[in-house]
């Protein structure tokens, strides 16, 4: 990152915003400026440029045909795949997981090509779709603690060997692919199927995206009764559905 | 008995009969109104009813995201003017709901009814509406509403050919999209605080441009058109330019936008705006909505928002600070149980105003008022809270099941 100030982008909220995916952003904007670090946000609309020199790009849900419009206009754009070989971190959720994808069925039917920055594939799933709570182990390789969120899609997106899945499902769907993933994760860039917002549920990944950027392997303490305590009622909610 | 003119079938008038009948072991079972049921049993046993019972009325159908019951029940007052009215005046906006409020027995020349978007299109081919009225769409329960844009393509193929007045407002350009293709609109410039379900052109997908008081897509042209009536400040402007004065009761930005159309809906009867306007002054409270309530030695004036649109244009009413605001979201069935919409609202506005949370999903709203720096206390229960706020008026707003909670706590 810059000597000055963390750089959040937040990509294409005129189309992938349907979720609360602000709350990514924000919450990932607090707990930097909580460590004292300065943030510029930037938000990019879909018709500028999306800046290669951000240090954590985040994507968020969106409509059918507003995800097409986001994976062509992203493709045509370019900025975000050498913003990723220049070391940017990437986290993507749901419409914008499928989009850094190789590739996704678009609302026409359609296969449509991803960014390719995840070795994932997405299929439209036949069965019901998948929505609720969800509780899932994260990849130990992360050090993370569960993973709460709510999932609301009906992809099911099959995993390659460049990626790793980013979580294991006790509860929930996740990628669909009924082998028990959730998202996938290679390097610098993460994708996964959770709303809630996903980062105001589960700090800690909004952390692990502050310290990828700054390259540490800690950060000070915050004040997280508040979301502890919502973490706590989330994954007793997700353990006894109504 | 049904006092309307045109004679129903014997089938119907079973049918309306058993609605009754079920309606009334409903409402004494302790499950309410029954109009639900009610209509659910009569059209079940006479799938024409709705049309039967519509046939002799001159029908107003509202639909939109927000502002539904209000302006329902600000167009029915409106009416009152030129003849009796009936009106599913309690929000049941359903097909049981509506055929459940026409069969009520009316001698009426007008039915004013609210109907759930998803319904509407089905619901004006059944009754052969004279105006269709169109507020607003946006973002609603994530968790299983129809999205925002395909709801706009499904109101305009089910439009297009209406023989009906459509009274559509055109700062909202999912309402335009959908009403453009109908032969007879009426645009009402009613505006529209939130914005962020309609930066993509409904049209071609484009990005919109919206400058102050427009909107138009670059690439293919589709903008705002040309308004007839309009909202001005505290005034409606009639299509003679001539600025009606705006004295609701209800308050609000939002409240005089469905004012400015109820009179554009009244006109299309003729009645006039000094008469329809002067009507809807009467009206103080919505099924609840607006009402203020003296209890534990405060004011709590009861504001519904269920959703992001509802809570921008609520919070744009509420008493400077620093007046305390009790907020309570719920997230069950009826409210949708994906809270994530939560962060589409800009709680900052809030800065200032003490801040008292319960409801449902209080620690939902606590991680999020936290994350947007406001100073807030969270608590189990209404009487709680509200003890804890200074004596005086309070602004309680809520979602759709935590306002009937609230109303119940306060004794509403």
């Amino acid at each position: 990152m810059s000597e000055s100030s963390l750089r959040v982008v937040w990509v294409y909220p005129d189309l992938l915003s349907t979720y609360g995916d602000q709350g990514n952003a924000l919450v990932t904007a607090r707990r930097a400026e909580q460590r004292g670090l300065k943030v510029t946000r930037t938000d990019v609309r879909s018709d500028q440029r999306i800046p290669t020199s951000g240090d954590i790009y985040l994507i968020g849900g969106g409509e059918d045909r507003p995800q097409r419009l986001a994976a062509e206009r992203l493709q045509r754009d370019g900025g975000l795949q050498r913003a990723v070989d220049n070391g940017a971190i990437v986290f993507a959720v749901c419409a914008g997981y499928q989009i850094i994808g190789h590739e996704f069925i678009n609302d026409l039917g359609e296969r449509q090509p991803g960014l390719g920055l995840l070795d994932v594939v997405t299929v439209r799933g036949e069965g019901s779709r998948c929505v609720g709570d969800v509780l899932a182990d994260i990849d130990e390789r992360l050090g993370l603690p569960q993973l709460t969120g709510f999932e609301n899609h009906q992809g099911v997106t099959r995993l390659g060997p460049g990626v790793r899945p980013f979580a294991r499902v006790r509860i929930g769907r996740g990628n669909g692919t009924g082998d028990g993933t959730e998202g996938a994760w290679r390097d610098t860039v993460i994708g996964t199927y959770m709303h809630g917002p996903v980062l105001a549920r589960n700090p800690q990944v909004a952390d692990l995206l502050i310290k990828l950027a700054l390259d540490v392997n800690a950060l000070p303490p915050v004040d997280d009764r508040w979301y502890e305590a919502l973490r706590a009622e989330r994954i007793a909610a997700a353990r006894q559905p109504a | 008995m049904t006092e309307s003119t045109a004679p129903l079938s014997p089938r119907s008038r079973i049918a309306v009969t058993a609605g009754r009948a079920a309606a009334a072991v409903s409402r004494a079972a302790g499950r309410g109104s029954g109009s639900v049921i009610g209509g659910r049993v009569a059209l079940k046993l006479d799938p024409e009813l709705l049309r039967v019972l519509s046939g002799h009325l001159d029908i107003v159908l509202v639909s939109a995201t927000n502002g539904k019951t209000t302006t329902t029940r600000l167009i029915a007052e409106a009416l009152r003017a030129a003849g009796e009215v009936v009106s599913n005046a309690l929000g049941a906006n359903m097909p049981a709901g509506i055929t459940s409020a026409l069969a009520q027995g009316s001698r009426a020349r007008y039915g004013v009814l609210e109907v759930d978007e998803k319904y509407l299109t089905a619901v004006a081919a059944e009754v052969n509406p004279k105006v269709v009225a169109l507020l607003n769409l946006s973002r609603d329960q994530l968790d299983r509403a129809a999205e925002t844009r395909m709801l706009a393509d499904h109101w305009r193929e089910g439009l297009k050919d209406t023989k009906a007045v459509v009274v559509a407002n055109c700062d909202d350009p999912l309402v335009t999209w959908a009403a453009s293709d109908s032969p007879n609109v009426v645009w009402v410039a009613a505006g529209q605080e939130w914005k962020d379900d309609a930066w993509s052109c409904p049209s071609c997908g484009g990005v919109l441009q919206r400058p102050e008081g427009g909107w138009a897509c670059a690439e293919c042209g589709f903008r705002r058109p040309s308004p007839t009536w309009a909202l001005a400040g505290e005034t409606v402007l009639d299509p003679h330019g001539t600025a009606w004065p705006i004295r609701l009761q209800l308050p609000g930005r939002a409240n005089r936008a469905n004012a400015a159309t109820a009179a554009a809906v009244a006109a299309v009867f003729g009645v006039a705006p000094g008469p329809a306007l002067e009507r809807m002054y009467q009206v103080t409270a919505v099924a609840g909505r607006y009402d203020t309530v003296t209890w534990q030695d405060r004011e709590l004036r009861l504001l519904l928002a269920k959703n992001p649109a509802g809570w921008l244009e609520t919070f744009s009413l509420i008493d400077p600070p620093p007046a305390p605001v009790l907020l309570s979201v719920n997230a069950r069935s009826a409210d949708g149980t994906d809270t994530s919409w939560l962060w589409d609202v800009d709680y900052t506005r809030l800065a200032g105003h003490p801040i008292v949370v319960v409801g449902d999903r209080r620690l939902d709203l606590a991680v999020r008022l936290e994350v947007a720096g406001q100073n807030f206390r969270v608590f189990d229960t209404v009487e709680q809270a509200v003890r804890a706020a200074a004596p005086g008026r309070i602004e309680a707003i809520a979602n759709y099941t935590a306002f009937q909670d609230l109303r119940r706590a306060v004794g509403n």
